[in-house]
C-alpha cells in the first residue's frame, strides 16, 4: 500500500502507518486464516511425498515408475492445470471489477480445464489398474495412488466449490461475503497448482529419468 | 446489495477504487507468471529427456526448477508480497516450509539409515512386500 491520499466516504484521508491503522480489513484476516489452512494442507501433502520418496524403490518385483508413466499425458495434465490457474486469476480480476459475464466465462473455462485434468488422471489410473498395477500391487504403487489420488480428490473438491460459488454469485451478486469466499477459492486453486508442480517433478519426471 | 453490505469488521474498508480499476495491471502480473511457469515447466521436461546433461545431476536440477516454479506461483498467483498486509502470511509460510523440510528430510534420512543398517537379507522369493 502506498502513501497515496484517497477519498474515503467522500473525505480525503492520508494513509496512516500500519501501527496506527487499527484492526486489519476483514479481507486480510480471512485470507490469513485460509492461508493457515492451506499451509496445513501442504504439510499433510509433505507427509505423503515423504512416504512416496521412501517407498519409491519398494516395487516388490512389480512395475516401476519408468515402465508405467507416460510423459505425454503428464504434460497435458500439467498444461491443463497451469492454464486453469491462469484463468482463475483472470476470474478473480473480473470479480474485483464486478463484471458478471467475465466472471462466469472465466469460471467456466477454469472448470473445464480442471475437469479435463481430472479426466486425464482418472484415465491414467484406470489403465494402470487394468494392467495389474493397482494400489495393492506394491508399496510403491500404494504410495503413488495415495499421493496422486489425494491431489485428485482436492481438485474434485475444488470443482464442486467453484460450482457452488457460481450459484452464490447468481443468487446474491457480488456481496462482500461472496467476494471473500471467491478469494479463498482462488487461493485454494493456485495452491493445488503448487502441489502439482512438486508432484509432476518428484513422481513423474524423476520417476521416468531413473 | 442487501444487509450483507454492512457485514464488515471494525476498521474494515471498502476495496479502494484504485485497486478495483487496476484491471490491466493485474492481468499483466498473471500473464508474466504464466509465461515464467511455462518456461520452467518446459525446461523441466527438456531436462528429463535430453542426453546433453550429466545423468546423476538431473534430479537435483529438477528439484531446483520445481522450487523456482513454486516461488513464481507464490509471487505472481498467490500474491505473497513484502508489504505490511503480508507479514503474517510470510511468517506462516516460513513456518510451513520449515515443517515440510523437517518431514521430508527427516523421513528420507531416517529410512535410508535404517535401510543401510538392515541385516543382510536371506533371499525369500515367495515373500511379497
Amino acid at each position: 500500500m502506498s502513501g497515496a491520499v484517497v477519498a474515503l466516504n467522500g473525505v480525503p484521508q492520508a494513509r496512516v502507518a500500519t501501527s496506527e491503522a487499527g484492526p486489519a480489513a476483514k479481507r486480510i484476516v480471512v485470507t490469513y486464516g485460509f492461508w493457515i489452512f492451506l499451509l496445513s494442507d501442504i504439510v499433510m501433502f509433505s507427509a505423503l511425498f515423504a512416504g512416496y520418496a521412501v517407498l519409491v524403490n519398494a516395487t516388490a518385483g512389480g512395475p516401476t515408475g519408468a515402465q508405467l508413466f507416460n510423459q505425454g499425458s503428464v504434460a497435458y495434465e500439467t498444461a491443463c492445470l497451469l492454464m486453469s490457474s491462469y484463468t482463475c486469476g483472470l476470474m478473480s480480476m473480473a470479480i474485483g471489477a464486478h463484471k458478471r459475464f467475465a466472471t462466469y466465462f472465466f469460471a467456466g473455462v477454469t472448470f473445464l480445464l480442471g475437469a479435463a485434468f481430472l479426466t486425464l488422471e482418472i484415465r491414467e489410473f484406470i489403465a494402470m489398474i487394468d494392467n495389474g498395477a493397482g494400489p495393492q500391487r506394491s508399496a510403491f504403487l500404494s504410495a503413488f495412488f495415495a499421493l496422486v489420488g489425494c491431489h485428485g480428490l482436492h481438485v474434485t473438491a475444488g470443482l464442486a466449490w467453484l460450482m457452488v460459488m457460481m450459484a452464490q454469485v447468481r443468487v446474491t451478486g457480488f456481496s462482500a461475503v461472496v467476494e471473500r469466499r471467491l478469494l479463498c477459492f482462488s487461493l485454494f486453486w493456485h495452491a493445488l497448482d503448487i502441489i502439482w508442480v512438486g508432484l509432476f517433478t518428484v513422481v513423474y519426471l524423476m520417476g521416468v529419468s531413473q | 446489495m442487501t444487509s450483507l453490505a454492512n457485514d464488515r469488521a471494525p476498521g474494515d474498508t471498502e476495496m479502494y477504487a484504485e485497486e478495483r480499476s487496476s484491471g490491466s495491471y493485474g492481468a499483466f502480473i498473471y500473464t508474466v507468471g504464466l509465461f515464467l511457469a511455462v518456461i520452467l515447466t518446459a525446461t523441466s521436461f527438456w531436462v528429463t529427456n535430453t542426453a546433453l546433461l550429466w545423468p546423476p545431476g538431473i534430479p537435483l536440477g529438477l528439484a531446483v526448477l520445481a522450487i523456482a516454479q513454486m516461488g513464481i506461483h507464490l509471487v505472481f498467483f498467490l500474491h505473497i508480497t513484502t508489504g505490511p498486509d503480508n507479514t503474517n502470511n510470510v511468517l506462516a509460510l516460513a513456518f510451513g516450509v520449515l515443517i515440510v523440510a523437517v518431514v521430508l528430510i527427516g523421513s528420507l534420512w531416517i529410512i535410508s539409515d535404517l535401510n543401510a543398517n538392515m541385516m543382510p537379507s536371506i533371499s525369500m522369493p515367495n515373500m511379497q512386500m
